[in-house]
């Protein structure tokens, strides 16, 4: 069996794997899986609008798995993605509604820019302990999370509104909001940020794959020892690799700060964005256009389970299972590898 | 004669590959069996068969005259196979005892009744003159110590035939002849020994016969009273070896690495190397003899940046390069095979291609603007394998993948090709066949030829004795002779580096 | 290498399109029938179906009661849970309100409920795309025309609570347990405290907030400071925050069944969460809890507008007068019962009539105190 042609065949049982084993916790409970699925493709792609949100949800998703990955890539494992996206989500508000009279060539770049700039440091301190005091970089960002998570709220409260649970929405000149895009998908939130997002996606191929830092830091992530052996500055790249990941999540941050909500609310706990970012990361192999691809797919499944219960009455926590089944199947295709190689080899004899 | 141990045409292949094609192995009771090849010959995978880790696709395994389907190794182990494995298989953290009994516990309602154990043990080691203290724990013995834990663990389980696979390659040679000595009471308590190894000394002290393989095909079984060294390196290797290696007389020029009053302390923050003074001149081999753990490692790590100096200099062509950078001691032309070269010298998930850059990759035509140009990177990489005998399916084949020999030519092809004034060459030849030590070996005096000097560290006295023209004895952080090895014996040698000699060498040194 | 990225970036779009496939094959046939066997319903029924926030339909809070009042309004009307009855959707993150809203609004709904503060901007934003589709909200104010607000006045249920507190302490020490600082809790407290101090100006009363509504760990550490400092009875404002008072309250309880420990419920009648039982016999924990008849205000909302007199535009605040807030029973094991029962009776009819006016907020709790 060709090699490519297992690598195609994989994720497609892996997908119908998850399918059968869904609809066979469906049929048990009581439930037509036909109309389950049905209403999960429906809520996904079934209508022009839900395109539009499966695209907008696809985009912050992109950006998380990309920090993943890419601290992943260097070695790190960054769990503080989800604390790095709300400080840009943050900081892209704050320079949203603070600035009234800017144009929007300077307004919009900037706010991106603040959110990409709080997240970096968001990535810097865990980047920084980790190069100089060896302190685990997981330790760090987990707790960074409720940092961000409490001082953003106090912020929100505090410091940009007076005593409210809400900023007031971004200005328009800030906004990734596009009438256009609205139009087309029948006011779905689809934003532009997406471009911001698939854009980030080649940005992060071509520094890992292309360039001698993309060389540097890929080295330091396979073998710290020969790296330094070797002359590269081992600490200035975990730093740069957590600075780079922190930015990519805090453009996810931008994106539903300027896209999606266009404010920030105080929050009773956290977005899940940054989390799901890591299943994104592993299951597209830590590689861009893996990335990319989970996302989608994280994103469709994440749209279309909301529309589950309404249309085929499955219950919300049965399409949760039903749903992590399919990420489960998908994920764990190396037991499917090792069944097709177990087949093809007695197919052999 | 009576075989204990029959391998019958054993012929085992892997998608792509014959590992084992028509291997016969017969191996009778009381004698020391050598299994000698090259790296990847086949020597694991035919001892994986027979210790039934791997089914045989075709071949018949007798033991004592039966066959026998060894399918998993728990029957290995009922038939009485034990194997000493390369890489320890011990828990840190448990006494020797815990570790022999480990999965054959002796219970007594229920718990684990370590008093008779110990006993047992103690028995056994005092009746195969294997000395352990049953209660120390793993992490507080020496690696000959854990050795023996691991032949006491096969003995503990009753294994009548032992498989040895590279005893030595971790030991000191104080501990080598321990361990011989042990093989031999081995014999004589009737157990019979397979010996994995490609060292020919080692086969030709203890070894009754050989078995020899290459390239996964049984070559033939010769006595060892029948052969000699030469004969047998060309069995294994398919052509003819030259041991000593052919060298002409140096010719010293300038010095290029000059060291005095060095001082380092290792992690634990003891000093390591004490007030070392050395000097490399161009044209020159000086090799470093020394007992591992006499601040031989320390010293390397500061000569090439990787360990900050507490004092005294490191002068490369008269610049002092203590404490910089590895990258700038690099670029002031210094090269290093290091020691260890999974971890300090390639990186394994990286292409071949790319670790020939390891160090030069942003420097053109490598790189322009911080661009990599792959193609000038490639065409580099094939330009050295083929310059350098690597032996690898392609240039982007990953570095993990191929044989420690070819590896280890990978890291000399790109620290020779940066045509440094100075080469540190660490351990350069572990774990190496004959014939890819001699590739480097005479790689190394080519370097010398050239006029470059070149600094040898190694605990193989013979690879010391051949290549150096200098031979310096390392002894507790410190140079304690400087000797010529045309007129130095491995006896002198051994007890210079066993530090009595130590005394006399400072008399000389005054004089 | 580059093959097998290659590999893998394929194998993940198929993986993607086959999902797609699987799904989409036997859609559109089944769509009609999915739902048909439910009927019952009439072909002119006023549908009615909302969106729940984060914390889901069974939170045994606010989006349960509200989902509570959907249903009884729907027994009246006889209509089944469906599309073309009454349903809920329920979000997972922020960012499905505008989601779920959005498909409501397609699934053809004649009223579409936002349960909770959190959905306003979603809803201010889709009512103004989404101009033929009636939306309401509670707990929040959208002015627009299609949008019907539902406000409650949280003070009046907490000022009954404060006053049972006043009299139930015996140290004179009360705690007031907040979820988050928003102006809703913000309510809770203004009014809790104006009615300690109408009938116990002496008691002093802590105020702490937990900020989170969903951390019952820290809810139990915030009540033992209080308990231990002296404090006899606490009431929450702080949802599944307000769990962990309630576990503390009943571990004390079990220690020292002599102790007087109180507290006080809030939302919806939460007495069972206070059942403790020492030696063969139950005790309760709980006093009493603050009413907040979410199911009320959803139910009476919805029949006025299937009546066709939807107030849309208008902000509708239920209070004690049309019964959208109020008290529980007071607990039996009470030695005060009888006095607290008629002066909660009392302050009833003075809110009702208008002699008091309760304060919603600090500045209003200010100028109440100076009276």
């Amino acid at each position: 069996m060709s090699s490519r042609f297992t690598n195609i065949l994989i994720p497609v049982i892996a997908v119908f794997l998850g399918v059968l084993a869904g609809t066979i916790i469906m049929l048990v409970s009581g439930y037509n899986p036909i109309a389950g699925y049905s209403a999960l493709w429906n809520g996904a792609f079934g209508d022009i609008y839900y395109i539009g949100e499966v695209v907008r949800q696809f985009t912050p998703y992109i950006l998380a798995g990309l920090a993943v990955a890419f601290a992943f890539r260097t070695g790190l494992f960054n769990i503080g993605v989800e604390g790095q996206l709300i400080v840009g989500w943050l900081a892209a508000v704050w320079v949203g509604v603070s600035f009234e009279e800017l144009p929007k060539i300077i307004h919009l770049p900037l706010a991106v820019l603040a959110a990409a700039a709080a997240g970096a440091l968001w990535g810097f301190i865990p980047g920084f302990l980790k190069a100089k005091f060896r302190v685990h970089e997981v330790i760090v960002t987990i707790m960074l999370n409720y940092v961000a998570l409490h001082v953003t709220n106090s912020i929100i409260r505090n410091v940009i509104t007076d005593g409210k649970e809400r900023t007031p929405n971004v200005a328009e000149s800030a906004s990734l909001r596009s009438p256009f895009f609205e139009s087309i998908t029948d006011y779905s939130r689809l934003h532009w940020g997406i471009l911001i997002a698939l854009a980030c996606a080649i940005i992060m191929w071509f520094l890992l794959e292309k360039t001698t830092r993309g060389f540097e830091l890929r080295a330091v992530g396979y073998n710290q020892h020969a790296s330094h052996y070797a002359g590269m500055n081992v600490n200035t790249n975990i730093i740069l690799s957590m600075v780079i990941s922190g930015a990519f999540a805090g453009l996810a941050g931008a994106m539903e700060a300027l896209g999606t909500f266009g404010f920030a609310s105080i929050k009773g706990g956290f977005t899940g964005v940054g989390f799901d970012g890591i299943a994104v990361a592993l299951l597209g192999g830590n590689t861009a256009i893996g990335v990319v691809l989970a996302a989608l797919l994280f994103g469709g499944l994440k749209i279309g389970a909301l529309n589950m219960p309404l249309e085929s009455g499955v219950p919300n926590e049965l399409v949760d299972i039903i749903i992590a089944l399919i990420i489960f199947f998908v994920a764990s295709s190396y037991i499917i590898r090792w069944f097709i190689e177990r087949i093809s080899k007695k197919g052999v004899k | 004669m009576e075989y204990v141990i029959e391998m019958l045409n054993i012929r085992k292949e892997f998608p792509g590959i014959v590992a084992n094609d028509n291997i016969t192995l017969q191996l009778e009771k009381g004698e020391i069996h050598a299994l000698l090849g090259e790296n990847g010959a086949g020597k694991s995978t035919l001892m994986n068969v027979l210790f039934g880790l791997y089914q045989p696709e075709q071949g018949e395994i007798k033991v004592k005259g039966k066959p026998v389907k060894i399918t998993d190794p728990n029957i290995a182990n009922d038939l009485g196979i034990g194997m000493v494995h390369q890489h320890f298989m011990l828990v840190d953290t448990f006494t020797v005892t815990e570790n022999i009994i480990l999965g054959k516990e002796t219970t007594k309602s229920g718990v684990i009744d370590i008093k008779t154990a110990e006993k047992d043990v103690r028995e056994i080691s005092e009746r195969y003159g294997l000395k352990v203290d049953p209660s120390a724990k793993i992490s507080d013995i020496s690696v000959g110590m854990q050795q023996r834990v691991e032949i006491l663990k096969t003995l503990y389980r009753g294994a009548e035939i032992l498989i040895f696979d590279e005893p030595t390659a971790v030991l000191t040679p104080q501990e080598i002849k321990e361990l011989i000595q042990i093989m031999k009471t081995l014999i004589k308590e009737g157990k019979s020994i397979i010996l994995i190894t490609h060292k020919l000394k080692e086969i030709m002290e203890v070894c009754d016969r050989v078995t020899v393989i290459r390239k996964g095909k049984g070559i033939g079984t010769v006595s060892v009273s029948e052969t000699n060294p030469n004969e047998l390196a060309s069995l294994m290797v398919g052509r003819e070896v030259v041991f000593s290696t052919e060298k002409t007389e140096a010719s010293p020029k300038q010095e290029v690495l000059q060291i005095s009053g060095l001082k380092v302390k290792d992690s634990r923050g003891v000093e390591a190397v004490r007030g070392l003074d050395l000097d490399v001149r161009a044209g020159e081999i000086v090799g470093i003899a020394g007992v591992d753990g006499n601040g031989q490692s320390e010293l390397i790590e500061a000569i090439t940046g990787l360990r900050k100096t507490s004092a005294g200099t490191v002068k490369l062509n008269g610049k002092e390069i203590q404490n910089l950078s590895p990258r700038k001691i690099t670029n002031s032309g210094l090269a290093h095979i290091p020691q260890d070269r999974h971890k300090h010298g390639l990186v394994l998930d990286f292409p071949i291609g790319e670790n020939m850059v390891l160090q030069t990759y942003n420097e053109r035509p490598f790189s322009k603007n911080g661009i990599l140009n792959f193609k000038n990177i490639y065409n580099k990489a094939r330009t050295l394998i083929k310059e350098f005998d690597v032996r690898t399916p392609s240039e982007y084949t990953l570095a993990r993948s191929l044989s420690g020999g070819n590896q280890q030519k990978a890291i000399i092809a790109r620290e020779v090709d940066r045509d440094p004034d100075i080469l540190i060459a660490a351990q350069p030849t572990r774990g190496l066949d004959v014939g890819a030590i001699e590739f480097i070996h005479k790689r190394l005096i080519e370097q010398r030829d050239n006029g470059k000097g070149v600094l040898l560290i190694s605990f193989e006295l013979d690879e010391i004795m051949n290549v150096s023209d200098r031979i310096a004895v390392i002894y507790e952080g410190e140079i304690v002779a400087v000797v010529d090895p045309k007129q130095t014996t491995e006896q002198q040698l051994g007890l210079l580096m066993a530090g009595s000699g130590r005394k006399e060498a400072e008399e000389k040194a005054n004089v | 290498m580059k093959k097998r990225k290659f590999g893998l970036a394929m194998s993940l779009v198929l993986a993607a399109g086959t999902i797609l496939g699987a799904c989409g094959g036997g859609g559109n046939e089944e769509e009609q029938g999915g739902t048909a066997g439910e009927g019952g319903n009439k072909e002119d029924a006023f549908t009615v179906a909302m969106v729940t926030d984060v914390g889901g339909v069974d939170d045994k809070s606010f989006n349960q009661s509200a989902w509570e009042g959907l249903k009884a309004y729907g027994e009246e009307k006889g209509l089944s849970k469906g599309k073309d009855g009454f349903d809920y959707m329920q979000s997972q993150s922020d960012a499905d309100y505008a989601t779920n809203l959005n498909t409501l609004t397609r699934q053809d709904f004649d009223l579409i409920f936002g349960i909770g503060y959190l959905m306003e901007p979603a809803i201010g934003e889709i009512a103004g795309q989404q101009t033929d589709q009636n939306f309401a909200i509670v707990d929040a104010v959208v002015e627009q025309d299609n949008v019907a607000s539902i406000m409650f006045k949280e003070q009046e249920a907490a000022f009954l609570a404060g006053v049972t507190a006043g009299l139930a302490t015996e140290t004179n020490k009360i705690g007031f347990l907040g979820g988050m600082a928003i102006p809703v809790i913000e309510r809770f407290e203004a009014g809790f405290r104006a009615g300690v101090e109408s009938v116990n100006p002496d008691a002093d009363v802590q105020i702490q907030y937990a900020e989170a509504f969903d951390k019952a760990e820290a809810g139990k550490a915030i009540a033992s400071k209080m308990y231990s400092s002296g404090v006899d009875v606490i009431f929450h404002a702080a949802g599944g925050t307000g769990n962990g008072l309630f576990t503390e309250a009943r571990d004390l309880k079990k220690k020292d069944p002599e102790r007087k420990v109180w507290a006080i419920g809030v939302d919806s009648d939460q007495t069972a969460e206070g059942v403790v039982t020492i030696d063969g016999t139950d005790h309760n924990v709980i006093i009493t809890s603050a009413l907040k008849r979410v199911d009320n205000a959803v139910k009476d909302l919805s029949l006025q507008a299937a009546d066709g007199n939807f107030p849309g535009g208008e902000v509708t605040t239920y209070g004690l007068t049309e019964d959208g807030v109020g008290l529980a029973p007071i607990n039996e094991e009470l030695e005060n019962k009888a006095e607290i029962e008629a002066k909660v009776e009392e302050y009833k009819e003075k809110i009702k009539n208008g002699e008091i006016t309760v304060p919603g907020s600090y500045a209003e709790l200010k100028t109440f105190s100076a009276q």
